[in-house]
């Protein structure tokens, strides 16, 4: 507790530091990651955070120091080299894209833990905690580090919102905007640019390992809140910023463990509840459109029971036994009485002495859905010559979706008819 | 069978096109006068897509030029609108119908600009004449295949140019949106703009285009319709392959050979 509340409070500049730099980084490149996922490029980005390892060690190699700016133009050169090979074997071999992309990401990365495995065996001093690029450490996000990471992603904040449009445009259609004349090959290096400059930024806090998670999760996440690119972006961004504190605070309360993965980890299981939380796209809205559209039905069927009933009586009016009406319909008696009570809170039936029966709006609504059952068999009779005794299963469905301007025109085309291919009444309202 | 054309719209002159240096195209040459609504009709994979493509710089052409308004494409680029087939796009995008239909403003813009109320009621206008109105704010992938087409049209009619190229409109379409499309495309030629459409249903040539271009890897045949949409022709562009035409083609890829010396 004494923990959250240290940390949180932001007193210890330390503390500040790390918070600001996990922010920073993880927001922009969520920002850029929301591009290269809409670019269908997720897989490129993995590849480029494996092959920034062999650079970050290459760098230390030639300069014997681990300032960071060294380290960085490593990486940067690296990673770029990775996504011009994959370019290159997909341009002039056989081998199709995502193999490239395998080859390239294992071979750069194979390279930078042998090169790093010998630089930790060489007995120089000064190596300690290189091996932290490869999970990370948010505790290594001090002073001068910070700023120049700071800065790239400054950098990288404002390139996304100055090219904003045409980074979109590409996006959607690559085509068109060459059609337009916009220099869609500039506008790809930069966005792969970017891409590599986003994964630099993350190599200290998340590491190489786990880097391409965090460009591509928060936009994955938040492409289920949002149809605007423009909220997408922002949302990521919170999600990114957010999995960075959380990411950071964890890797402070228990130093021995790895940011990186923790950033990856709190992401991730913000993705994990968009998945399933998130209005009209997620699991659970998609649970309960299911739920609400089974209910439609099985109160509309009982309904039709009542109708179906009171046509053999020849009275809409007459009360029902729970039995009688069972007798009607496939479904149990449990489900029926949950039914039952649904439509007596709609006003639609009401209870006297044990028994149901139809309310005056009862008897109309029951009318339309046995009217838009006979209109459509009519219809799958009239205009698509099908038997009458195929028609009925395919009106017990679509008598529940018919709506009231199909309803119209239905009845327009069918010329207001009077029975249904079954010579039986089609109500009139 | 080949009509030339004074002070034509667009001429193409001894165009090739290659995938890997194997040519697609081979030596098209014609012209188009100015207000026609023309097809280009051929087989699958005639070549069609990739003519117009092409025209628009969307892919490189390995000899030969191409003439828009006596200019190069650059030069006149802000005057020619592109519609790409629909299915050539993810409509899962995170945009609106009014989003994509505002990228039609891009290229007035061009680079850093953003679109202002004036493209946006350029825009609305446009979903108006392509009868959306009330979509506007509709994300893109809830549209019917008819609705994203028309939406490319409103994006094209969005560029306010002379020429259009459009790839298949009429592709995934119901017998209503078709109607719709081909009388707006009427109006802009009445209004003496020049509409190329690529198209693979014969029945309706004879009723849509003014002007026909056949092709199958070559030009069969560019002219008036009445003059040139005959059975002999239509016979050449659909019947005639000519097999030579594309073992050489395989041969040029294999060997990886330019199609010119030099």
């Amino acid at each position: 507790m004494d923990d959250l509340v240290t940390f949180f409070s932001f007193s210890d500049p330390n503390i500040r530091y790390v918070v600001f730099g996990s922010i920073l980084l993880a927001a922009s490149s969520a920002i850029v990651g929301c591009f290269t996922l809409l670019k269908k490029k997720a897989l490129v980005g993995d590849a480029v955070a494996h092959s920034v390892l062999p650079g970050v060690c290459a760098a230390f190699l030639f300069t014997g120091t681990k300032n960071i700016s060294f380290l960085i133009c490593g990486a940067f050169f690296t990673g770029w080299m990775s996504l011009l090979l994959i370019d290159y074997i997909v341009a002039h071999s056989k081998i199709k894209k995502d193999t490239a992309i395998g080859l390239v990401l294992s071979v750069f990365f194979g390279a930078g833990i042998v090169l790093l495995t010998f630089i930790q065996q060489s007995g120089n001093s000064s190596q300690s905690g290189l091996d932290s690029f490869i999970f990370g450490k948010a505790a290594a996000l001090v002073g001068t580090d910070l700023v120049t990471f700071g800065v790239i992603a400054i950098i990288l904040l404002v390139i996304v919102s100055v090219f904003f449009k045409e980074l979109t445009l590409v996006a959607f259609d690559e085509n068109f905007a060459k059609s337009l004349g916009f220099p869609v090959k500039s506008l790809d290096m930069l966005l792969t640019t970017l891409t590599v400059l986003a994964v630099v930024t993350g190599i200290t806090a998340v590491g190489v390992v786990l880097m391409a998670a965090m460009l591509i999760t928060p936009g994955a996440a938040a492409r289920y809140w949002t149809d605007n690119i423009r909220k997408m972006v922002i949302i990521a961004a919170i999600f990114g910023a957010l999995s960075g504190i959380l990411g950071a605070y964890i890797s402070y309360v228990a130093p021995s463990m790895p940011t990186g993965p923790w950033m990856v980890v709190t992401s991730s299981f913000i993705a994990v509840i968009s998945f399933f939380c998130a209005p009209k796209k997620g699991i659970f809205a998609k649970w309960v459109r299911n739920n609400v559209n089974k209910t439609t039905m099985r109160d509309e069927n009982t309904l039709k029971a009542f109708y179906h009933l009171g046509e053999r009586d020849e009275d809409f009016e007459l009360p029902r036994s729970m039995a009688t009406l069972a007798d009607k319909q496939r479904i149990g008696e449990k489900q029926l009485k949950k039914s039952l009570i649904s439509l007596c809170s709609k006003g639609l039936i009401k209870e006297t002495e044990e028994k149901w029966i139809l309310t005056k709006t009862g008897v109309q609504d029951a009318a339309r859905i046995i009217k838009l059952h006979r209109l459509w068999e009519l219809y799958l009779t009239n205009y698509m010559h099908i038997a009458p005794d195929h028609v009925h299963d395919d009106a017990e469905t679509i008598e529940h979706i018919i709506t009231p301007e199909i309803e119209n025109e239905l009845e327009h085309l069918l010329g207001y008819p009077s029975d249904d291919p079954h010579k039986q009444k089609i109500p009139r309202l | 069978m080949k009509e030339d054309i004074v002070d034509p719209v667009l001429e193409i002159h001894d165009l090739t096109v290659s995938y890997s240096r194997k040519p697609v195209l081979w030596d098209i040459d014609f012209s188009l006068p100015k207000g026609c609504i023309a097809g280009i009709i051929g087989p699958n994979g005639a070549g069609k897509s990739t003519l117009i493509k092409t025209i628009m710089g969307v892919i490189p052409s390995s000899s030969g030029y191409i003439k828009i308004f006596d200019q190069t494409l650059n030069a006149v680029r802000s005057r020619v609108s592109y519609v790409p087939q629909r299915e050539s796009v993810d409509w899962d995008f995170p945009a609106s119908v009014l989003d994509v239909v505002l990228m039609g403003r891009y290229g007035k813009l061009g680079l850093f600009k953003n679109t202002n109320k004036q493209d946006k009621r350029i825009a609305l206008e446009c979903l108006e004449k392509v009868g959306l109105q009330d979509y506007t704010k509709r994300q893109i992938s809830q549209l019917s295949g008819g609705q994203q087409q028309r939406v490319f049209l409103a994006r094209a009619l969005a560029q306010e140019a002379d020429l259009y190229l459009m790839d298949e409109p009429f592709a995934g379409v119901d017998a209503a949106t078709e109607k719709a499309i081909i009388e707006i495309l009427r109006e802009m030629a009445n209004k003496n703009k020049t509409i190329i459409v690529v198209h693979h249903d014969l029945q309706s040539v004879v009723n849509y285009f003014d002007w026909v271009i056949l092709i199958n890897m070559r030009l069969v045949a560019s002219g008036p319709t009445q003059k040139v949409f005959n059975n002999k022709l239509i016979q050449e562009a659909y019947g005639g392959k000519l097999t030579l035409l594309t073992e050489i083609g395989n041969i040029l890829e294999e060997r990886q050979i330019p199609p010119r010396e030099k």
